[in-house]
This record gives C-alpha cells, sequence and structure tokens, in this order.
C-alpha cells in the first residue's frame, strides 16, 4: 500500500507501520555504516594497547613471537630505572608550571582581550599562532632561540655583556628551558579557552557589580573569577592530558638529554624501548604510561569536573 | 569522556564586550602588555626568518637584525630542491587520505549510534571513547608490529590507518553529538514520505553537517600534517617522510649550517602560517571547540 492513497484519518497508524518497516531495515545500514570504524579502531588501537599488556611480561625484541617470560621484571626495571623517575617529576613540572604560569597567563590576556579595546582579534590571532604549528617545528625554532652561538639567546647575552649561556645543554637547567617552549607553544590554546568562558558569563551579573560599586579588580576576583572555575578546571584538564603526550617538542630541542634531565614519559618509551627494539620493556612502559592516563583522565573528571 | 557542558561555540569573529568604557591609563597598560607578549610569540618566528637570508658568520654577530646583504640562495637552494617539494607532497597526501577515511568511517558509524537503537549501543560509543583516552605513543611498539605483520611499514597507509584509527574518537563523538541535535522533525518527515535511512544519511544529514564536516576535518588535517611519532616509527626511506621528520633529517645533515636549517624550517611552516592567516577563523573556532567537546 502506498501512502499517498491513504485516507488522512490514518497516517498515524501508517506512519507507525512505515517506521516499523523502517526499523527492520536498520540492518543493512548497520552492517555497512559500522565495520570500517569498528574493525580499524579494534585491530590498530584496542589490540594493541591489549598486545602492549601481553608483551610487556616477555623479553622480545619483535621477531619471531615472545616466549621468554619474565613476569614483572619489566615493570621492576621501569621503576628502578633513574631516567623513568626523572621522566615522571619532567611530566609533573609540565602540570605546575601550566597551574602556576599558563593558566595565569592565559586569563589574564583572555581578560584584556574580551575588553573593548582596539585590535582584541589581531592579538587573538597572534597568540593563537604558535598552537597550529607542529611541535617539531616550534622545537627547532626554539633550538635556534636558545643556541648559545648563533640564537637569539646568545645575540641577547652579546649586547648586555655576558657569557651566553647553553641552556639545552646545562642539566640543571634545560628542562625549565623546554617549560618555555611549552608556554609559548599551547598558551593561546588555553586563552582562546578562557575567551569562550568569559563570553558565557551572564553580564547582567557584572552590571549588577558594577551598580553595587565594585571596582574592576573586586568584580573580577569576586564575580568573574568564581563563574570561571570550569573553564580552569578543562584547561588544566587539558595541560595534564598534554603534558603526558609530550614528545615531537622533546626530540628537536633535546631528545631528552643532557643525561636524560629533559625525558618526559614518551620520550622515555621511545629511547629505551623503541630505538633498542626492547619490545617487552617498551611495552612496560606503554601499559604504565596507559594506567596513568586512563586513571588520570577518570578520577580528574570524577573529583574536579563533576558539576561541569 | 562526555561533553563538557562550558562548552560554548567560540565566535572568533566578534570581540565581546563587558560594561563601560575603559580608562586611558588602562588602555595604555594593556596595549603595552599584549604587544609584548606579542613580541615573544612573533620575534622567535621573525628571526627564523631573516635568519634564512644570512651567512652563518653574520647569525652569530646579529641574530635579531635585518641580513647586510639577503642570501636568498638560502632559499631558493632549497624551493629547487626535489626533497623540499617530496616531503611537502608526502605530507599532503597522507593528511588527505587521513581526513576523508577519518570523516567517512566517523561519519558512518555516528550516524548509527544517532539514529538507530540496537543491542549494545552504549557499550559500543563508549568503547570508541576509549580512545580518546590514552595517546597513540601508549601502544606504540604492538602497533609497529601489527603494521609490519600487515605488510604496510614504509607505505602512507602504515602512517594512514593507525592516525585513522586513533582519531575515531574524536570523529564519532563530534558528529555523534551534532547529529542528535539536528532536529527531530526531520526524521520524522522523511519516515513518513517513506525515505530509508541511506537515503536519510546521504541527503539530508551530510548536507546540514558541513560545519562539523570541517571542524573533524580540520582537526584530523592538522593533526596530520603535524604528526612526528607515527611516521618516524612507520617510515624507513627518507623519500617517504613527511617534513616533520624532513626538518630532523635535514637538521641532522645540515648541523653546522644553521642559516639553511632557519631557512628550511621558514619554508616547511609556510603553508601552515598562510593558511592560518586565510583560514583563521575557521581553523580557531574549530581546534578550540573540537577540543572542549570531545
Amino acid at each position: 500500500m502506498s501512502a499517498n492513497a491513504a485516507p488522512s484519518g490514518n497516517t498515524i497508524a501508517i506512519s507507525r507501520r512505515r517506521k516499523r518497516s523502517l526499523t527492520s531495515s536498520k540492518w543493512p545500514v548497520l552492517i555497512l555504516f559500522l565495520p570500517p570504524a569498528l574493525l580499524l579502531f579494534t585491530v590498530l588501537v584496542i589490540l594493541p594497547m591489549g598486545e602492549a599488556a601481553w608483551y610487556s611480561f616477555y623479553n622480545w625484541n619483535g621477531y619471531g613471537s615472545p616466549t621468554q617470560w619474565v613476569g614483572w621484571r619489566n615493570y621492576q626495571l621501569i621503576f628502578r630505572n633513574s631516567a623513568f623517575t626523572q621522566a615522571l617529576i619532567n611530566n609533573g613540572l609540565i602540570v605546575l608550571a601550566s597551574l602556576c604560569v599558563q593558566v595565569p597567563l592565559a586569563l589574564w590576556l583572555a581578560t584584556m582581550i574580551s575588553s573593548r579595546i582596539k585590535g582584541a582579534l589581531f592579538f587573538r590571532l597572534i597568540f593563537f599562532l604558535p598552537y597550529v604549528l607542529a611541535d617539531v617545528a616550534a622545537g627547532m625554532i626554539w633550538r635556534f632561540v636558545y643556541d648559545g652561538d648563533f640564537g637569539l639567546v646568545a645575540g641577547i647575552s652579546h649586547f648586555i655583556g655576558v657569557e651566553p649561556p647553553f641552556w639545552l645543554a646545562d642539566r640543571n637547567l634545560a628542562m625549565y628551558a623546554i617549560l618555555g617552549v611549552v608556554v609559548w607553544k599551547y598558551f593561546g590554546f588555553h586563552m582562546m579557552l578562557f575567551i569562550a568562558g568569559l563570553q558565557a558569563i551572564d553580564k547582567s551579573v557584572l552590571e549588577a557589580a558594577d551598580i553595587d560599586g565594585a571596582t574592576g579588580f573586586q568584580k573580577f576576583r569576586l564575580v568573574t573569577l568564581p563563574l570561571l572555575g570550569s573553564t580552569v578546571r578543562l584547561s588544566v584538564f587539558f595541560a595534564v592530558v598534554g603534558s603526558l603526550q609530550l614528545f615531537d617538542m622533546i626530540m628537536p630541542l633535546t631528545g631528552g638529554g643532557p643525561s636524560n634531565s629533559t625525558q618526559t614519559m614518551v620520550t622515555f618509551l621511545y629511547n629505551f624501548g623503541v630505538t633498542r627494539m626492547q619490545v617487552g620493556f617498551g611495552s612496560a612502559v606503554g601499559v604504565v604510561l596507559f594506567v596513568i592516563c586512563v586513571t588520570l583522565a577518570f578520577s580528574y573528571k570524577r573529583v574536579f569536573m563533576r558539576n561541569d | 569522556m562526555t561533553e563538557i557542558s562550558t562548552a560554548q561555540p567560540i565566535d572568533a569573529a566578534s570581540a565581546p564586550t563587558s560594561g563601560r568604557r575603559l580608562r586611558a591609563g588602562t588602555q595604555v597598560y594593556m596595549y603595552v602588555s599584549l604587544i609584548i607578549v606579542a613580541a615573544i610569540v612573533v620575534v622567535p618566528l621573525i628571526s627564523t626568518a631573516l635568519g634564512g637570508f644570512k651567512t652563518l658568520g653574520e647569525l652569530r654577530g646579529n641574530p635579531f637584525g635585518l641580513p647586510t646583504e639577503w642570501q636568498w640562495s638560502n632559499y631558493t637552494d632549497i624551493i629547487v630542491s626535489k626533497r623540499y617539494w617530496l616531503q611537502m607532497s608526502n605530507s599532503l597526501i597522507i593528511a588527505l587520505l587521513t581526513v576523508f577515511l577519518t570523516l567517512t568511517f566517523g561519519a558512518m558509524a555516528a550516524f548509527c549510534f544517532a539514529h538507530i537503537r540496537f543491542f549494545g549501543t552504549d557499550y559500543l560509543v563508549n568503547y570508541f571513547l576509549i580512545g580518546l583516552m590514552f595517546p597513540a605513543a601508549t601502544a606504540i611498539l604492538p602497533l609497529y608490529i601489527r603494521i609490519r605483520d600487515l605488510g604496510l611499514i614504509d607505505t602512507y597507509w602504515g602512517v594512514v590507518l593507525p592516525q585513522v584509527a586513533f582519531g575515531m574518537g574524536m570523529s564519532i563523538m563530534l558528529f555523534r553529538n551534532y547529529f542528535r541535535n539536528l532536529p527531530s522533525e526531520l526524521f520524522d518527515a522523511a519516515f513518513v514520505d517513506g525515505c530509508g535511512y541511506m537515503r536519510f544519511f546521504w541527503h539530508i544529514t551530510l548536507p546540514l553537517s558541513r560545519p562539523i564536516i570541517a571542524t573533524v576535518g580540520i582537526i584530523s588535517f592538522v593533526g596530520s600534517w603535524n604528526s612526528y611519532i607515527v611516521p618516524l616509527i612507520m617510515l624507513n626511506s627518507e623519500s617517504r617522510y613527511p617534513w616533520p621528520l624532513g626538518i630532523m633529517i635535514y637538521r641532522g645533515e645540515f648541523s653546522t649550517e644553521w642559516q639553511l636549517v632557519l631557512a628550511f624550517i621558514t619554508l616547511t611552516i609556510l603553508p601552515t602560517i598562510i593558511a592560518f592567516f586565510l583560514a583563521q577563523k575557521h581553523i580557531i573556532a574549530g581546534l578550540t571547540a573540537g577540543a572542549v567537546k570531545s
């Protein structure tokens, strides 16, 4: 029967029947539309993660199949490795730098750009620019900046008449130099988060504060800041996730050196697992990283972002 | 990971306002601060571009200023070299394939999740969301072995497929949220008219989804264009290297000649910078809103 021929009083019943005939035809769509994503995701994301857990109990160079069972030894080696401890500390430092430098900086710039000021769009564009550059390119540019012979740091040192420091070659300074690049590269992204957060604030609340005679700073501290809580938590969340992935930028800057002082968890995985083709050890590092990522993501969302 | 309610559409075109006009003193303070920060952002980039025009000797004495004699050959030698264009086209091919598959597979799966109730829908959605929680680096060694066993080491596909797989969570998440917010009247009308799911997807959902296609496309393009670790692991031949790997190789070869490295960096980031200034509104909105919503 055709819907066009149906008397008007019956359309509801007909549409229901139509719907039923459509639900019975949902299978062709499912069979055609789901498998590509499902297959690719399972084979190249979920299975490798499961395999990492399996390989992590073996000593294996990646050829043939893993036979040399070593139990928890790979994990013991990881936690006894001072370079891994350093990597954990460095990942923590990146989060700390984000909390103490990046969030305040981004918030400060966002409030200025959100105020009625000419050229706001231009500054927003400039500040976001480093974020779209590749980490590798940013790292290479800053390797030049920090270079004590040819770089900008050398130029400044000569100008004020001191010996140029070699920051990236000094194991006590290199990590701080890298933190500078991380902030340079990512503050624009966090600033955009805060600009969005500021846009969402109800203007009438600020006007009410105006009428009550609040000063600019009071308005900021007592009205704006509390209302931006969810944005701050989001911004810190991205900093944590980003720190756990940091690799591309470190490679052109220091590659994890000097003497492992700038390793992050991923550079540690690369330098100790991949380049030496120690599949078992490298997989164990991957599993540790996975556990940290998932635990942090879940607990952070549960503890800090449950009301957002 | 679910939608976060702070997610606000980020309007890059309109400057938001807050209340009264600013006093002159405040304005001066603001401009000085903004210009200082802008200088910290821009000076390294401009010095890199200018450094490419200098001789090594001049770079040592004068890293900031304009070159006394512009060494155009630093740049032209790279522009006429085969390796530069090869790396750029490698990056472009890999990025386009990645974007195409991320969009197609993601939109198709998200359509099922948005409109069709079937056994285990929610479990499957959450299954894909696991992919948002950890980076590709965590499973890079088993991934390498899998790609090797599939015979895809040192091919474009060996880079593209892992990138697509790790982008699936983001893509499905963004598409599904968007599809679900399309007005449901469209659906009812189409169903009454006897429109099947496939035609609905092709003729109604997709034409209405341009904004989200742009967002997912921009995120996966920028991610792939800039990606380093996956190609580093999967590719062996320099002839297939995308440009971030190319920079590292070039720097290794010409480590004593910073001026050439600087020219090379400048030329490789030039396409990104041009694209950014041409499509800044879409790129900023896409990268920020996309990250927040997934």
